[in-house]
């Protein structure tokens, strides 16, 4: 502990400490209109000001508007990556088809459950548990109070269950009231003193104080994947709405028009493929976004962009598949058609974030490696990334230096698919006196006429696969924490969870290892080893019902007979207790 | 324009030393001449212009010219076209192809590039047939053509490209022969000269696989009425007329499609950027 927090600590009265909890995770549920989100964004908010982490994630019932809908939020002293195993404290404004958030909402003896409803019948899923059942009447306190709404009062009891400061909530009610005027903030702050003071009635353990105070952001994956992409330099986009990736889109427009850049809306994604590609031969850093569907119909023309050799980003947020599948859940079985999924020998980069605020670095860096490398990178981020909310640790500003090898003054004697020594060959870009090409899918020669000789189709071929596989990809390829001898070897958002079930599994951090791939492909053999050096088991975990990375690392890797596999399909995303249990099964 | 490049540009300037792949007599080759012989009016220097193309015997062309180009994957050109004209509007873009091309496959972009309208010129090479692939049956080939992969002819009515790209919004609209590349490169240049999207629908013989099609030198006539601005009267002129009438058909007065785009095309990014202080802001909570 430091300093700062155990001053902190020192200054809470004891009876708090007592029940101080470093986590607490609490759901909201509320019929379409109630406001549960606005209220769980509210809490996360002023969560964050406090100085804590944390992760909101939201759930809705299959109607375009105004269904039912829950959030889950969690919020701890430490980084949060997952939702805890099971809720403390579950607020209901009301239980319309509540039933059909059953397989998410986990509840224990434990959960402290309010009812918003006086007198309502409650469902299975709040009684089955036998939480503790409390009720707030919702409708008789704001009738009682005019101008209160029930979602505020629902705030303001939480607020107080849990121990968030009522000044934070405060501050934030007036900010996203002030535009209603002075009435509606009064009714607003009315209606949270309520709740805190209906909260005072239920004893709960409370969150324990914030850690020392360091600059926290809230972000969800897709903005994150957004500005990284941003930051990296891409100032053209064009791209065809989505679920879950439509957020990215959203997030970049107006962002892109403030800084001189563009957002286009395609008629589909093979236009919007073809409109990058078009972009980035003119000389712009480029992206779209999209999910599996998507990606497949870009594949053809991310197959041209390898071929013409056309820097380009396509962020695949995954959602569960085959088909239109489950479009609002994760999923991380579009491994396969990232990796293999272009035709020809097609050698490009496949990248995958780690964490929602990692989705920023991960774009920039992305960003970087196809403009480095004037290849197409394809990054993998995933609904569990992209939909959610995180209260996370500012992320770092980092600069690459490398940019896009441009031929300034060709000559003569100029070929934009020169052989060099790096693969990479300078291009020049339209406008440019003496430097006209031909950029083609055609198999061509250095100058860039059409060949299908054997020379330079194995010239060529070689070029374009020796630049992704030499170059020098540097730490960032993986996350590796720990050394222990039991190494568990992940990707994406598998990662979060795997890492909070080693806590549990191994507090002293002495047994395990944690390797999760960064880079996908090209693969890293050589250092995929050496991570793995000392190692006396292996085990993989992914979210994929037929194991596509498992069965990638087996073709790409050397991974010893023993390598063991925890791979399951979406939509329940992992839990730290599903991993801690499988990891202590596969320890013992 | 700098001075070295303000001498007097000739069709030869715009031309590649590469030896198209095309058959002999093809109508390809008389296009192709045509399309410098614009440019050398228009005088843009050849890096100025970029020629975007799918996949085709026509979509050969952007290599058999001295300027820029893409030879993309089949039915594509438009929306990569579109792309580089909204990110770099300060190049002359030219999408050509193929009726296969243009208007099945790529269908859909052909659709929207006429809706949105950007400051592009569209030449269809449209010869009724599938050169490339040896001779089937294309979107504008007439019902009873016979070939091996569908016998006995489509029985489909063939589309009709002018008229759906006065429907979609095409700005200007012209029908072409490539039988006079005096005539075609004419229209090119006040195609390329008009504001928006320009569709040009060339007829243009393949010997090889409807070598019939030589007759419609004896066919084309130019157009009896004047150009009109008035979409309803070119759309009942095109429907009505024998498919053989050359001219521009339509010149529209919609303003083109072109956001603001300041991010210059010549300064490639992805060097990492360093952040924004108003994002930053977003985020904090
Ligand atoms: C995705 C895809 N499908 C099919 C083909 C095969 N293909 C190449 S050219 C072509 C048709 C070309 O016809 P058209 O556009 O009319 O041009 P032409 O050769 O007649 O000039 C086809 C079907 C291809 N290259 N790509
Ligand atoms: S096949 Fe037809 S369209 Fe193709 S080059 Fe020969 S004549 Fe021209």
């Amino acid at each position: 502990m430091t300093q700062a927090e155990t001053q902190k600590r020192a200054s809470v009265p004891d009876a708090t400490t007592a029940l101080a909890s470093p986590t607490i995770a609490f759901a909201m549920l509320g019929s379409g209109g109630s406001g549960v989100m606005t209220a769980a964004e509210i809490l996360l908010r002023a969560a964050a000001r406090a100085g804590y982490f944390g992760l909101m994630t939201k759930s809705f019932g299959p109607q375009i508007r105004g269904g039912e809908a829950a959030a889950f939020v969690t919020l701890s002293t430490q980084p949060v990556e997952t939702q805890a195993d099971q809720v403390d404290l579950l607020f209901a404004i009301d239980w319309k088809n509540a039933g059909r958030f059953a397989g998410e909402l986990q509840l224990s003896t434990d959960t402290l459950v309010i009812s918003g409803e006086a007198g309502a019948e409650l469902p299975d899923i709040a009684t089955a548990p036998r939480p503790r059942l409390e009720e707030i009447n919702l409708k008789a306190l704001t009738r009682s109070h005019k101008g209160t709404r029930p979602n505020m009062v629902a705030l303001g009891a939480v607020a107080g269950a849990i121990g968030l400061p009522r000044d934070a909530i405060a501050d934030l009610v007036q900010e996203r009231l002030s535009k209603k005027g002075e009435a509606a903030m009064a009714q607003g702050l009315t209606a949270v003193d309520l709740g805190f003071d209906e909260a005072a009635n239920f004893a709960l353990a409370q969150l324990a104080p914030a850690p020392e105070d360091t600059p926290r952001w809230i972000i969800s994956g897709n903005q994150a994947a957004g500005y990284g992409a941003i930051r990296g330099g891409v100032r053209f986009a064009a791209a065809y709405p989505i679920t879950p990736a439509t957020e990215i889109l959203e997030w970049l427009a107006p962002r892109l028009q403030k800084i001189g850049g563009l957002l286009v809306q395609a008629e589909d994604e093979l236009a919007s493929i073809n409109m990058i590609i078009g972009g980035s031969f003119g000389g712009a850093a480029v992206l779209t976004a999209t999910s599996g569907p998507g990606l497949a119909l870009m594949s053809e023309s991310i197959g041209l962009a390898v071929a013409a050799e056309i820097p380009l980003l396509v962020i695949d947020v995954m959602r569960g598949g085959p088909s239109t599948g489950i479009p609002t859940k994760s999923e991380q079985s579009d491994l396969n058609i990232a990796v293999y999924g272009l035709h020809g020998d097609a050698p490009h980069v496949v990248t995958a974030p780690n964490s929602i605020s990692d989705c920023l670095f991960t774009a920039q860096w992305s960003t970087h490696l196809a403009e480095s490398m004037q290849v197409p990178a394809i990054m993998l981020s995933d609904q569990s990334f992209g939909q959610a909310l995180g209260i996370v640790e500012k992320p770092a500003e980092l600069a690459f230096a490398t940019r896009r090898a441009v031929a300034e003054a060709p000559g003569q004697d100029y070929q934009r698919y020169a052989l060099t020594a790096t693969g990479v060959s300078p291009m020049a870009l339209p406008g440019t006196p003496g430097g006209q090409y031909t950029a083609d899918g055609l198999e061509h020669s250095e100058t860039g006429t059409p060949s299908s000789g054997v020379a330079d189709h194995n010239r060529q071929l070689e070029k374009r696969l020796r630049k992704v596989v030499d170059f020098e990809y540097g730490d960032h390829w993986a996350q590796i924490e720990g050394d222990g001898t039991a190494a568990i070897v992940t990707w994406g958002s598998a990662t979060g969870p795997v890492r909070q079930a080693m806590r549990r599994v191994d507090p002293e951090g002495r047994r395990l290892r944690l390797i999760s791939l960064r880079l996908i492909s090209p693969a890293q053999p050589a250092r995929l080893a050496r991570a793995l050096a000392g190692c006396s088991q292996i085990l993989v975990v992914e979210q994929s019902q037929m194991a596509q990375f498992f069965g990638y690392l087996k073709a790409q890797f050397e991974l010893p007979p023993m390598a063991d596999l925890y791979a399951r399909p979406g939509p329940q995303p992992f839990r730290a207790a599903e991993i801690a249990a499988k990891l202590e099964e596969w320890l013992s | 324009m700098t001075a070295e490049t303000a001498r007097r540009l000739t069709a030869r300037d715009y031309k590649s030393a590469l030896k198209p792949v095309w058959c002999p007599g093809c109508g390809d080759f008389s296009i192709l001449s045509a399309i410098t012989m614009a440019m050398a009016e228009i005088a843009r220097p050849p890096e100025e212009v970029a020629v975007i193309s799918g996949i085709g015997c026509s979509s050969r062309v952007p290599a058999y010219t001295n300027c820029y180009g893409f030879h993309g994957v089949h039915g594509r050109a438009l929306p990569l076209a579109t792309g580089l004209k909204l990110s770099r509007p300060d190049l002359l873009v030219i999408a050509a192809g193929g009726d296969g091309d243009g208007y099945s496959i790529g269908g859909n972009h052909f659709l929207h590039a006429c809706r949105r309208n950007v400051d592009l010129t569209y030449i269809v090479m449209d010869n009724q047939v599938y050169g490339m692939t040896k001779g089937q049956p294309s979107p504008t080939t007439p019902p009873e053509w016979d070939s091996a992969m569908v016998p006995g002819g489509t029985g489909l009515r063939p589309f009709h490209p002018l008229v759906i790209a006065l429907a979609a919004g095409a700005n200007f609209v012209a029908r072409a022969f490539s039988g006079d590349p005096s005539g075609t490169a004419q229209i090119l240049v006040d195609a390329i000269r008009h504001p928006g999207f320009s569709l040009i629908e060339i007829l243009s013989p393949c010997v090889t696989f409807r070598p019939e099609e030589r007759e419609w030198a004896k066919q084309v006539h130019p157009a009896a009425v004047e150009e009109t601005g008035d979409r309803a009267q070119a759309a009942r002129r095109v429907l009505t007329d024998d498919g053989f009438n050359t001219g521009i058909l339509y010149c529209g007065d919609r303003a083109p499609y072109q956001p603001a785009f300041a991010a210059s095309g010549m300064e490639p990014a992805g060097g990492g950027a360093a952040g924004n202080a108003d994002f930053d802001m977003e985020f904090r909570p």
